[in-house]
């Protein structure tokens, strides 16, 4: 009972994300998958994701702190997490990420700073969605009990 | 259920990206393809048991008495990598002897029209954009199975130049309807010539 109750808050969880645009199709192709023999596919991609975009903000923001931005590097990291923001289907991110790309693009001096700053609130605000979707996930793993 | 005792294809996937190669891990595994993931061309490479001046390694990784399970049936690499990227190593699998049948597959995270038709001048068989999909990865099987389809039409001609009997003079095509011993086959060439000299008699009588 309590985890039919799990299931339906997770998936009307998901569905907002989807509305809003925080996720993409791209995200259904993940949890498509998952199956039986591989209960925890999503869970081990979406974990490594965060792990990896933590590592690219940490470096993002070392090298904005220096006096003079260095754009290309900084654009090789955006390069790098729109690569894996698109492979799971965060399309908030991936978006900010090409238009991080364009302001570099554009040597805009200030842009990219604002748009590192707006990425930084549009992940924080990602990561404490797509966080609570996550403990969610790990009660979908299938067990014996799972018809009550 | 027993172990299936038919080979698996072999997919090697090369991609920088973790969370990539995790990605095409999974789509691979799911159309039942044994794949082994790498994190770079030179790695790939090295798998591959071609050392980076192009010579074949003697011993590569795969140790020779493995070498048939460690056989590789199509290469499917990422374009972008650090480094050795996709397009080059394509380039390097397409110059080698050893190496230029196996099938290469390119994927990009960025559509340029320049790149993709480069890559196949080159001799990749697929583009596939980024993120990869199911419906990618089932394009790959006719590559896999003309690939398979080759080798086994190549193994068929080394056989067919091994040493066989010679075989029998036309005057006794007629007679190989029936299975004739290899060592008879003076005997054959003579029974087939008799009902060739009975034949005019026949005729002969006819006539009368």
């Amino acid at each position: 009972m309590a985890l039919k109750a799990l299931k339906s808050q997770l998936k009307a969880v998901l569905e907002s994300l989807y509305t809003e645009g925080v996720l993409d199709h791209q995200f259904d192709q993940l949890q498509a998958l998952q199956d039986a023999n591989n209960p925890g596919f999503v869970v081990e991609v979406v974990t490594l994701f965060y792990e990896d975009t933590e590592k690219t903000l940490r470096e993002l923001t070392k090298y904005l702190e220096q006096p003079i931005a260095d754009n290309q590097r900084v654009d090789s990291y955006v390069h790098q997490l729109k690569g894996s923001s698109s492979s799971i289907g965060a399309q908030q991110i991936k978006l900010a990420c090409i238009d991080f790309h364009q302001a570099c693009l554009d040597n805009n001096k200030d842009g990219p700073l604002i748009k590192l700053s707006m990425n930084s609130i549009i992940y924080k605000a990602n990561s404490r969605l797509l966080f609570s979707w996550r403990k969610e996930s790990l009660l979908m793993i299938p067990n014996n009990s799972d018809d009550y | 259920m027993g172990m299936a005792a038919e080979a698996q294809f072999h997919v090697l996937a090369v991609d920088d990206s973790l969370i990539d190669r995790k990605l095409i891990e999974r789509l691979l595994k799911t159309s039942s393809y044994q794949v082994t993931t790498v994190d770079s061309g030179s790695k790939a490479l090295e798998f591959l048991g071609l050392r980076e001046d192009d010579q074949t390694d003697p011993n590569p990784p795969s140790v020779s008495s493995n070498h048939h399970e460690m056989e590789v049936n199509l290469i499917i690499t990422d374009y972008c990598m650090p480094g050795m990227t996709g397009y080059d190593l394509l380039k390097k699998i397409k110059e080698s002897s050893s190496l230029k049948d196996i099938p290469v597959v390119i994927m990009s995270s960025e559509n340029v029209p320049s790149r993709i038709s480069r890559c196949l001048e080159e001799g990749a068989e697929e583009f596939f954009l980024k993120p990869v999909q199911l419906s990618d990865v089932n394009r790959l099987r006719p590559h896999l199975l003309k690939g398979k389809l080759k080798e086994q039409q190549e193994q068929l001609q080394i056989e067919q130049l091994l040493p066989l009997p010679p075989p029998p003079p036309p005057a006794v095509q007629q007679q190989q309807l029936q299975p004739q011993p290899p060592s008879n086959k003076r005997k054959a060439i003579e029974e087939g010539l008799s009902p060739e000299r009975r034949r005019p008699r026949y005729s002969g009588l006819a006539m009368v």
